[in-house]
């Protein structure tokens, strides 16, 4: 055969093979067009707001719609807290689960525990709203609200965080509703990591005499560290992008107050309320460039994650 | 049984049995492991003698269903008893495993975690400690001036020896080596070999293995184990050149297993 035809046919052998390579190629890239396509119409849409309150827009607290004066800092707050909040129970109380779940429980009741953790990740986010506003808040409202009153709001220095109305919904109940729902993907994530763990590994800290839990923090934790925090990650997430629950039980209120039991707004509760309704250019883009600092919120917060993780590594020695 | 070498004995395994559920995986043993000698467990695969050891320390007890009855006195106190607590047994009893298992953290703090747990050093002593095991382990020299870098990312050989140092480093009585140098080189191997003759002199240990050219080198007693019994016990080279049981010598003449 000429080398030429040979060629040819090297060629049209190898043709299924380039297609394949531009089609994941292509799929690749278009996550990074979209991510930029997002990140590019969400600041033209915000253009109008930029302009008129420039980085004052960050820092005030106003939000008149009939005025219009517009600034972010009640949603920015909101949102942080409510989700600092879920974390703050979600992940103490997911460590506890994971832990259990792998190590302490009996072996009958792994399976049940465990699907029963994965099914609370699939509720949908409008019925765990639901459930806030009409059994949780009233509840919360009536027994609890009161006793943090009474005890932890006269302490001094945290005190004014916990001192209000009895209301049932604020800023407290939409962090505790988030806390449960982000509680099975942190929850079940641990799980899948702390199981991969080497029996080995594990044996050798216990042949050194050390106790579940010297095992669990000391050997465990650092050797999972990587999924642990990119579950927390997946759990912050959603917290900072939860948008019917919170809407339900935060009390959408734009005023910045000092105490948790106080109505307040998230950034996806305020664009969920009010964009229906917004009129003017001035209006519409405020709430945009809400959405815009959502996005940037959520990428400062991966950041740090991946910087967490380098520290991390660096403090074991792997890096130098 | 033992012979001419005059020893004390550390171990006594009484009437041992061990149950994996209603298995039955070791059937009346009995057998006295004496102090500072290196004693080797042979035989082939799945004989009990990875689980004759790990009811030395207990490891059995993190696994449901698995049970131990009979006697194992460490120095005359039963330490199957329900109120021998676990964490004082296994700093008496230190093991090393078939691989390595460096754990994710600097090489200085892998040997400092089990001292941890049972002493209030400062840190002059607690160095000096890690120093000590170090050398001990014969890994000194090589990890000196890099005490703070990850224990993972040494060698295989250098791991195990990491692991033997930090097992050493909580000053055990008993030392035991599960299959230490299964997953390394030659070389690695023939470097745990010299130190294990090397720790004798303050330790006892007690080796599971299948290379019987290995339990023929460094032990000084032999247990040869078949199907959960013990087949044979006594001096290495007694039990190497002239076995007193049939099985024992079809083992080790390659005639079985």
């Amino acid at each position: 055969m000429p080398t030429f035809l040979r060629y040819a046919r090297l060629k049209l052998q190898n043709w299924p093979d380039i297609l394949f390579r531009s089609i994941t190629r292509l799929s690749a890239f278009s996550v990074l067009v979209l991510l930029l396509a997002i990140i590019v119409s969400l600041v033209i849409g915000s253009m109008p707001a930029i302009k008129a309150f420039g980085f004052g827009f960050l820092s005030s607290t106003e939000w008149d719609p009939v005025t219009d004066q517009f600034g972010a800092l009640v949603p920015i707050v909101g949102t942080l807290v409510t989700s600092g909040i879920a974390l703050l129970i979600a992940v103490p109380v997911s460590f506890g689960i994971a832990l259990f779940l792998t190590e302490l429980s009996p072996r009958w009741l792994r399976r049940p525990l465990g699907i029963a953790v994965e099914l609370l990740a699939g509720i949908p986010s409008i019925i765990y709203g639901m459930w806030g506003l009409f059994v949780f808040a009233p509840l919360f409202g009536e027994h609890i609200e009161p006793w943090i009153n009474d005890n932890i709001g006269v302490i001094p220095v945290i005190g004014p965080f916990f001192s209000g109305p009895p209301m049932g919904i604020g800023v407290l109940t939409a962090g505790i509703i988030l806390a449960i729902m982000v509680i099975p993907f942190i929850a079940s994530v641990m799980r899948d990591v702390f199981e991969v763990v080497p029996a080995l590994l594990k044996e050798s800290a216990y042949g050194l005499g050390a106790t579940t839990w010297e095992v669990m923090w000391n050997v465990v934790l650092p050797y999972t560290k990587i999924g642990v925090v990119g579950g927390i990650m997946l759990g912050l997430g959603r917290a900072l992008g939860e948008t019917m629950a919170v809407t339900f039980v935060i009390g959408n209120a734009h005023s910045l107050n000092a105490s948790l039991l106080m109505p307040g707004n998230s950034i996806s509760s305020a664009l969920a309320n009010e964009f229906n309704e917004a009129v003017g250019e001035l209006y519409t883009s405020a709430l945009i460039e809400l959405g815009l600092i959502l996005f940037f919120i959520t990428f400062v917060v991966l950041t740090i994650a991946r910087f967490m993780l380098y520290k991390l590594s660096k403090r074991e020695g792997k890096v130098t | 049984m033992i012979s001419e070498k005059a020893t004390t004995p550390k171990l006594v395994v009484k009437d041992l049995n061990f149950f994996y559920g209603n298995d039955r995986a070791l059937k009346d043993v009995n057998l006295s492991i004496p102090e500072k000698m290196v004693t080797a467990f042979i035989g082939p695969s799945g004989c009990g003698k990875s689980t004759l050891l790990r009811t030395f320390n207990r490891m059995y007890e993190l696994y449901p269903k698995q049970k131990a009855t009979g006697e194992i006195l460490l120095d005359g106190q039963n330490l199957l008893e329900k109120r021998q607590d676990l964490n004082t047994l296994r700093a008496k009893i230190g093991m090393v495993f078939q691989k390595p298992t460096p754990f994710p953290m600097s090489i200085y703090d892998n040997i400092t975690f089990g001292v941890k747990l049972y002493e209030n050093l400062n840190q002059h002593d607690m160095s000096e400690r890690v120093e000590w095991a170090l050398k001990k382990a014969a890994l000194w020299n090589e990890v000196k001036d890099k005490l703070k870098q990850s224990g993972t990312g040494l060698s295989g050989g250098q791991q195990q020896r990491l692991c033997i140092a930090r097992a050493i480093a909580v000053k055990p009585e008993v030392l035991l080596l599960d299959e230490p140098t299964s997953a390394l080189d030659p070389i690695s191997t023939a470097h745990i070999e010299r130190l294990v003759d090397e720790l004798k002199k303050e330790f006892t240990i007690v080796i599971v293995t299948h290379n019987m050219q290995q339990a023929a080198r460094i032990s000084d007693f032999t247990a040869y184990m078949y199907l959960g019994e013990l087949i044979e016990f006594g001096d290495t080279s007694a039990v190497f050149t002239n076995p007193k049981r049939k099985e024992t010598e079809d083992y080790i003449t390659g005639r079985f297993g």
